[in-house]
């Protein structure tokens, strides 16, 4: 069975700078898989790399057995990654059932005449997106708030919005890009388990990148930790938290 | 009314808008064919029109794309002169201004769109003040250029010559000749076939399908890439294809105002389509909100109409403008003085879209 998503030494640089370089990991489908590492060694730039916001300068990387280096953002979309960003970014001036209706967009298609003409097919397709649209915010609890603008939502619950609408994209590889980043522990715990949650309930593959190791203890079976772009140790979690490299370069003694 | 507070907001609030230009359709029609209407107030009408189809299109450019464009009169000048040129051309053997006319208004905006297409390509690669200068650029580059076109016909045929040097350098036919758009002096000639009724129907057609848009697919699209461009690429959305789709309607409507515009007057030169004009319609946008096509509406009509209202006050008439338009800003912009706005003037308007005040202390 090929791996879900699989990155063969993949690299980039910035002029002389080497912000990833060699990052060779595999993923299997159904996994949740953990990257961390201090502030500064590439963890964002891995997402970037995988989202097509950058393209990378050496390496390659391989989802579900089909090579995308190369490929832009919304092809990469397309193909089955989605992800979460580090700052929350919502469409803020959109309602809650709107921010995840822009995630059915490419599923659920009609032209943009049979909108402004109103034609059958606008009112049939937009209804079945209000059904999984909303099907999706009930996972999430959100569905009493669908009327509400994102930005009107407290924190935790725009973390939630962003994972949503990220699954409405029906991707194959979700992307998480420190979660947890901003909650107090109690919100953490039920992010966990909500993590969990989608895992199971939509089959999901999950790559997050977290400084919260309660979390990435609790929940992630595997770990590749990043130090200055390069691999510092990869492996099952609890392994790789003994690793005397890790705890040096980042966990602390 | 328990039946219209079921519909869903945005449906409710365009059916608002729709009431509101259609009690002010009825008010024309009831206040001119009753004869009360000063000659005046019947002169203002289709530039009332005109100005508001104007402020609805560069509203969905403005408020829904969220791209300040300063152009817009450049496209609205392309629909102007393109429409003319067609109906001038065709005035004699198309005699019946009932089909010329869509014809020539529709000719208009399509050219206009063109061109917004042509103009939105190297300009949407640019954001925020870098492109609102291009477009500020690309109209005056526009008006510029019909301001030097020289249109003429002869027995040989159709001659099109930019600039005054390349006009006289032209060998035309003088017997045969027949110019159509001479430079700096413009097109002379169009035939007068707006009326406020045509203009009254533009405006509906316009919010129509702007408002339609915006409440689908495209216009989710559209707004998502406005809240947050990265996200909007993340989560699939075609960036230059949905910009260049809301530029391209922005600019077919500026183009279709044009040609109602044009069709009003005796005769149209491009110096009117400068930058002044940009900016007044960048201001029926703001004051009126920006993504508010309501407020574009009420907006434009009451600029359009006050300067002219207050032609009794004689020298001081742009004064009192420009006081009474700071007025208004101010109001709209200060928290407490809208309250007190809403409270005046919102009663009506917000049991019709449904908002109780307690959602209002909410949000």
């Amino acid at each position: 069975m090929t791996a879900m998503l699989e990155t063969k030494n993949l690299g980039i640089s910035f002029g002389g700078l080497k912000a990833v370089d060699g990052l060779s990991l595999t993923i299997e489908k159904g996994q949740l898989y953990g990257m961390i590492g201090p502030n500064g060694a590439g963890k964002t730039t891995v997402f970037n790399l995988l989202t097509g916001v950058y393209k990378p300068t050496s390496g390659n990387f391989f989802l579900d057995g089909e090579k995308l280096t190369g490929c832009s953002t919304i092809e990469i979309n397309k193909k089955g990654i989605a992800r979460t960003f580090q700052n929350i970014r919502l469409f803020s001036q959109l309602s809650v059932l709107d921010n995840v209706k822009v995630g059915l967009h490419n599923d659920y298609r009609y032209a943009a005449a049979t909108g402004v003409f109103r034609l059958p097919a606008y009112f049939r397709t937009e209804k079945a997106m209000n059904e999984k649209a909303l099907e999706l915010l009930e996972v999430f609890g959100l569905a009493a708030e669908k009327d509400y603008l994102s930005s009107n939502l407290p924190y935790g619950k725009q973390r939630k919005l962003e994972i949503a609408r990220a699954l409405a994209t029906a991707p194959k590889l979700l992307l998480l890009d420190e979660p947890a980043a901003g909650m107090n522990p109690n919100e953490t715990q039920e992010l966990m388990e909500t993590i969990r949650f989608v895992r199971d309930h939509f089959d999901m593959t999950i790559l997050l990148i977290e400084h919260d190791m309660r979390l990435v203890a609790g929940i992630c079976e595997e770990l590749t930790v990043l130090n200055f772009g390069t691999v510092l140790a990869q492996g099952p979690t609890a392994k790789v938290l003994k690793d005397p490299e890790v705890i040096k370069a980042y966990l602390g003694e | 009314m328990k039946k219209f507070k079921e519909l869903n907001k945005a449906t409710r609030n365009n059916t608002v808008t729709y009431i509101i230009v259609a009690l002010m359709f009825v008010f024309c029609i009831v206040y001119t064919e009753t004869g009360m209407a000063s000659n005046l107030f019947q002169g203002i009408l289709v530039p009332i029109c005109v100005n508001v189809i104007l402020a609805v299109s560069l509203n969905l450019t403005v408020g829904i794309l969220g791209e300040l464009s300063l152009g817009h009169a450049g496209f609205m000048c392309v629909g102007a002169f393109v429409g003319s040129l067609f109906s001038v051309m065709t005035a004699a053997s198309m005699d019946a201004a009932l089909l010329r006319f869509p014809l020539a208004l529709l000719l208009g905006g399509v050219a206009a769109g063109i061109v917004g297409i042509l103009v939105g390509i190297p300009v949407l690669r640019l954001r925020g003040d870098y492109l609102a200068i291009v477009t500020l650029a690309f109209g005056e580059i526009i008006k510029n250029i019909v301001n030097n076109l020289y249109v003429v016909t002869d027995a040989g045929g159709l001659h099109v010559a930019l600039g005054v040097d390349a006009y006289n350098a032209m060998e035309i036919d003088a017997a045969s000749s027949e110019v159509y758009i001479n430079g700096a002096m413009g097109i002379t000639g169009t035939p007068k076939d707006s009326t406020y009724i045509i203009g009254f129907v533009l405006i509906f057609i316009t919010l129509i399908v702007v408002q339609n848009l915006v409440n689908s697919r495209t216009g989710r699209a559209i707004m998502a890439i406005r809240d947050n461009r990265i996200a909007a690429e993340a989560t699939g959305i075609n960036i230059t294809k949905y910009k260049l789709i809301a530029f391209a309607l922005s600019a077919f409507f500026a183009g279709v105002a044009g040609a109602l515009y044009s069709h009003n007057l005796a005769s149209l030169s491009a110096i009117k389509f400068d930058y002044n004009y940009s900016i007044l319609i960048l201001v029926f946008v703001v004051l009126g909100g920006i993504g508010s096509m309501r407020g574009s509406v009420i907006a434009a009509v009451i600029l359009t109409a006050l300067p002219e209202l207050l032609r009794g006050l004689d020298s001081y008439r742009m004064l009192i403008y420009a006081i009474i338009l700071i007025v208004m800003m101010l109001v709209n912009n200060n928290e407490q003085l809208s309250y007190y706005k809403n409270k005046l003037f919102g009663g009506l308007s917000a049991q019709l879209s449904g908002r109780s005040r307690k959602q209002k202390e909410v949000s």
